[in-house]
């Protein structure tokens, strides 16, 4: 039967307000509330559908980050996986490393399916999966908002600039979910109590034999430009005008 | 109306750095409830409750329960969010684990309570009683009652009412005249009417279980006389099914100043079977554990409306511009924001000292009934237990009144768009208004601290408390960053064990005295019992700045807080203190018909 892995990435919280480090090394972590990266939620919900239907057996979430992150992997196994992987890692997680780590993983797991969120809400880079597809030399089929099993192939309705494209893929695949894949289930409580006592196994990028360099380098953090303050126009015309004025249309 | 957002990092502040959570669990046993558990159970039931419950506030309060032909409808939203509650298991997070729930200790409802109370005080009502009258069956009821009462009521499946108040018999429960009659089959039949009755009916399920007092034909009269019965709204059938109705009837829903998605009801009981609970005249006595329960729940709601109100203010006076700050402004904007004029952060202080001083001495009491309940040294329940009697008065009254206090200056923070309904704050006021009347009045509440704990157990429950903030004093002696917090702490700490004293040779000569002392000797204890949480915050919060911590800014503000807590509020002791020393003349001398 079907094995599902889940990539889940431990992401400051939507709810906070971001601040960037006076010296610009990287943004305040410390003391901030974190959370599942919400895309990896969608990820994982989808992927416990799948069992729930009978289409998988056992939900394997996988997160790189720091011990810190067993906490996300509790929720995930409260969320319903079966167990978890944390690979140690302290500092940012780069696209290229975290689809390493996954390969290595997959390679060892052999899943019928690898599932993580299109992006991550706090690098934004949409990388890891197609990443790993190329790194596992497997299928992929990005922005997922449709999954569907047709016997050995999956059957997937992506959200691309044009509309929906319908893409079919063999399986081992790689899929990265999309907003509307699904809406993730809230969490049970008995839920949490069995998740205190599932898998949880603790290991590193050596142990995996994950080369942690990366060809990108991150040179400076620097927060967005302030928002100027707007001003109230009385009609169309005036809008119009103004746009015209400031060279925007 | 501003969202809510769970205040989790203050929460596992109090928990972890001032309750030390993790040790108290393992103390009674429950090595599994460590950080990293209570954390995941705060994180989702803080989802939950921002995500679900607090989205139904607002039409709970604008809408209101309806009642039409003798059903009530609840706001819409409710019976969703509750079904959605009782199905992810967070109606059965107390509940006795034979009985299907969760098993965790009472103290798990502090945190976890707080949040549910805040995204939606009406609507958790009609779950919070059913934890009262849990408890209270669960000690009190025959074998037989349990196994086909308790399952539904953990699940939430069903849910349970007090049934005290009759017209009549408010605060003097001796006055109660709801009869039951013996039938001859081992049960009884009771009539009557009882008013003010919580989620005395709903549409929410499909039973209601009413725990309701009354007198037997040959009792005794006054408290004495009073037994209690379980009394279902519809009898279960053979399978345990809600089947024919059983007598019990609403009459009418009250409108009321806040809190307007809770059904308070008139219940007419006619002929209704009902089972007798605990002994025959000992009714009172089974009631109290659930009303001990309860007036914790209810010092809960008043902490958690407090928030709210401070949520608010707090992100109005960072957004609301308005006249120059007294030190010069911001350049380049008209005004400045409200946050930066002194007599605003005042208000704000206010609130944040109040709030999170609250919280701590809440929570500990919570813990305290884990202790009492569980802890394997005897010697340590008694304890546990003789604190959470003087402290159950305490955290009912000082922090309702609190709660008031916090959600009132809510609105002036808000200036006029705090007193029309659009931000919302107003509806904070209005809600948490009655929790200093349920549950036993704010006033009963001072009297049973001074009158029944302090005097009637000969000080010993005094010397108690007294004790457990003298050593903490004793153990912080002599440091010199504490030296604004700890020498005052001892030197209100004498002053309250003195006036104690003066009341307690007053009242053993004037039977006025205590009442006229009760609620400034309350207050008084309130603020002795903030001052030891706000001094243990400083002691936490210097401790932690030494090592040197990413979140500075945090401590930084509990310390800044603790300062404003001891120097702008805790003046108040003072003038209670002075109060208490007037005694019971100023209050009794004018004549009654000369009051105007």
């Amino acid at each position: 039967m079907r094995k599902i892995l889940v990539g889940v990435k431990r992401v400051i919280d939507y709810n906070v307000r971001i601040r960037v480090k006076p010296d610009g090394t990287g943004v305040v972590t410390d003391g901030v509330k974190m959370s599942i990266n919400p895309f990896d939620e969608i990820a994982l919900e989808e992927a416990l559908r799948m069992r729930e239907r009978g289409e998988a057996a056992e939900i394997i979430a996988v997160c790189i980050g720091p011990d810190d992150a067993q906490q996300q992997l509790r929720t995930a196994l409260a969320m319903g996986a079966d167990r978890a992987i944390l690979v140690k890692h302290d500092g940012p997680v780069d696209p290229l490393v975290a689809a390493r780590t996954l390969h290595a993983i997959a390679q060892k797991e052999s899943p019928a399916l690898v599932i993580v969120g299109k992006q991550a809400i706090d690098d934004d880079a949409a990388q890891t999966g197609p990443m790993l597809a190329a790194l596992w030399d497997r299928p992929q089929a990005t922005f997922a908002s449709k999954v569907e099993f047709k016997g050995e192939t999956l059957v997937v309705t992506r959200e691309v600039d044009a509309g929906l494209e319908t893409d079919e893929v063999d399986l081992p695949a790689v899929i990265t979910a999309d907003l509307r894949l699904n809406e993730p289930r809230y969490v049970k409580l008995p839920d949490i109590m069995k998740a205190k006592k599932k898998p949880l196994d603790v290991t590193d990028l050596a142990s995996l034999g994950v080369d942690a360099g990366s060809p990108a380098q991150v040179v400076r953090w620097e927060p967005p430009a302030q928002r100027q303050k707007g001003v109230m126009v009385k009609d169309a015309a005036e809008l119009v005008d103004m746009l015209k004025k400031k060279g925007l249309i | 109306m501003y969202p809510y957002r769970a205040p989790l990092r203050e929460i596992r502040f109090t928990l972890h750095e001032i309750l030390h959570a993790a040790h108290h669990y393992a103390d009674i046993g429950r090595e599994d409830l460590n950080a990293e558990f209570i954390d995941s159970v705060l994180e989702e039931a803080a989802r939950f409750a921002e995500g679900v419950v607090a989205p139904t506030n607002e039409a709970g309060d604008r809408i209101g329960v309806r009642f039409e032909d003798g059903q009530v409808i609840t706001p819409p939203g409710f019976k969703d969010a509750y079904e959605r509650f009782v199905e992810a298991g967070w109606a059965a997070l107390c509940g006795p684990e034979e009985f299907g729930g969760q098993g965790l200790p009472e103290s798990f409802g502090g945190p976890v309570g707080e949040l549910f109370v805040s995204a939606n005080m009406s609507w958790k009502m009609y779950s919070g009683l059913t934890d009262s009258a849990v408890l209270c069956l669960e000690r009190h009821a025959p074998e037989h009652l349990k196994q086909l009462y308790l399952p539904k009521m953990v699940a939430g499946t069903w849910t349970g009412t007090m049934c005290l108040t009759e017209s009549q018999s408010g605060t003097d429960l001796g006055l109660l005249r709801t009869r039951a009659e013996p039938d001859g089959e081992g049960t009884y039949r009771i009539n009557g009417t009882k008013i003010f009755i919580t989620s005395g009916e709903h549409d929410l399920t499909g039973n209601i279980v009413h725990l309701v007092l009354a007198r037997l034909p040959d009792a005794p009269a006054g408290t004495r006389g009073i037994s209690l019965f379980l009394v279902p709204k519809y009898l279960p059938d053979a399978a345990g099914e809600p089947g024919e109705p059983n007598g019990v009837s609403c009459g009418r829903v009250e409108e009321k100043m806040g809190i307007h998605g809770s059904a308070t009801c008139v219940i007419n009981f006619q002929n209704a079977r009902g089972w007798l609970i605990g002994e025959e005249n000992a009714g009172l006595k089974c009631m109290f554990v659930m009303m001990n329960h309860a007036r914790l729940w209810v010092g809960l709601q008043g902490l958690a409306q407090a928030e709210r109100s401070l949520q608010a203010s707090l992100a109005y006076a960072r957004e609301r511009r308005q006249g120059r700050a007294a030190r010069g402004g911001e350049a380049g904007t008209p005004a400045d924001l409200i946050i930066l004029h002194s007599d605003v952060r005042r208000m704000l202080l206010t609130q944040k000292a109040l709030v999170e001083g609250s919280r701590i001495l809440t929570y500990f009491a919570g813990l305290q009934m884990d202790k009492a309940a569980y802890h394997p040294d005897p010697e340590e329940r008694r304890k546990a237990g003789d604190l959470l009697a003087i402290l159950t008065p305490i955290v009912k009254s000082f922090v309702t009144d609190a709660g008031v206090e916090v959600t009132s200056t809510g609105i002036q923070v808000h200036g006029g768009h705090g007193y029309i309904r659009e931000t919302g704050v107003e509806q904070f006021l209005r809600d948490t208004r009655i929790a200093c009347i349920y549950e036993g009045t704010n006033g009963v509440q001072a009297l049973d601290l001074l009158g029944r704990k302090v005097l009637g157990s000969g000080g010993q429950l005094a010397r108690l408390l007294g004790g457990l903030i003298g050593a903490f004093c004793q153990n912080h002696a002599g440091y010199e960053e504490l030296s604004d917090y700890v020498p005052r702490l001892a030197g209100l700490l004498k002053a309250w064990s003195e006036v104690t004293e003066r009341v307690a040779q007053r009242a053993a000569r004037d039977p006025e005295e205590v009442g006229a002392a009760a609620v400034d000797y309350l207050q008084l204890t309130g603020y002795l019992c903030l001052a030891w949480c706000w001094a243990k915050v400083a002691a936490v919060s210097i401790a932690a700045l030494k090592r040197e911590p990413a979140d500075r800014g945090f401590y930084e503000a509990k310390l800044a807080t603790a300062r404003f807590y001891f120097t702008r509020l805790l003046p108040r002791a003072d003038a209670h203190l002075d109060a208490l020393d007037a005694g019971a003349e100023p209050v009794m001398a004018l004549a009654a018909e000369h009051f105007g």
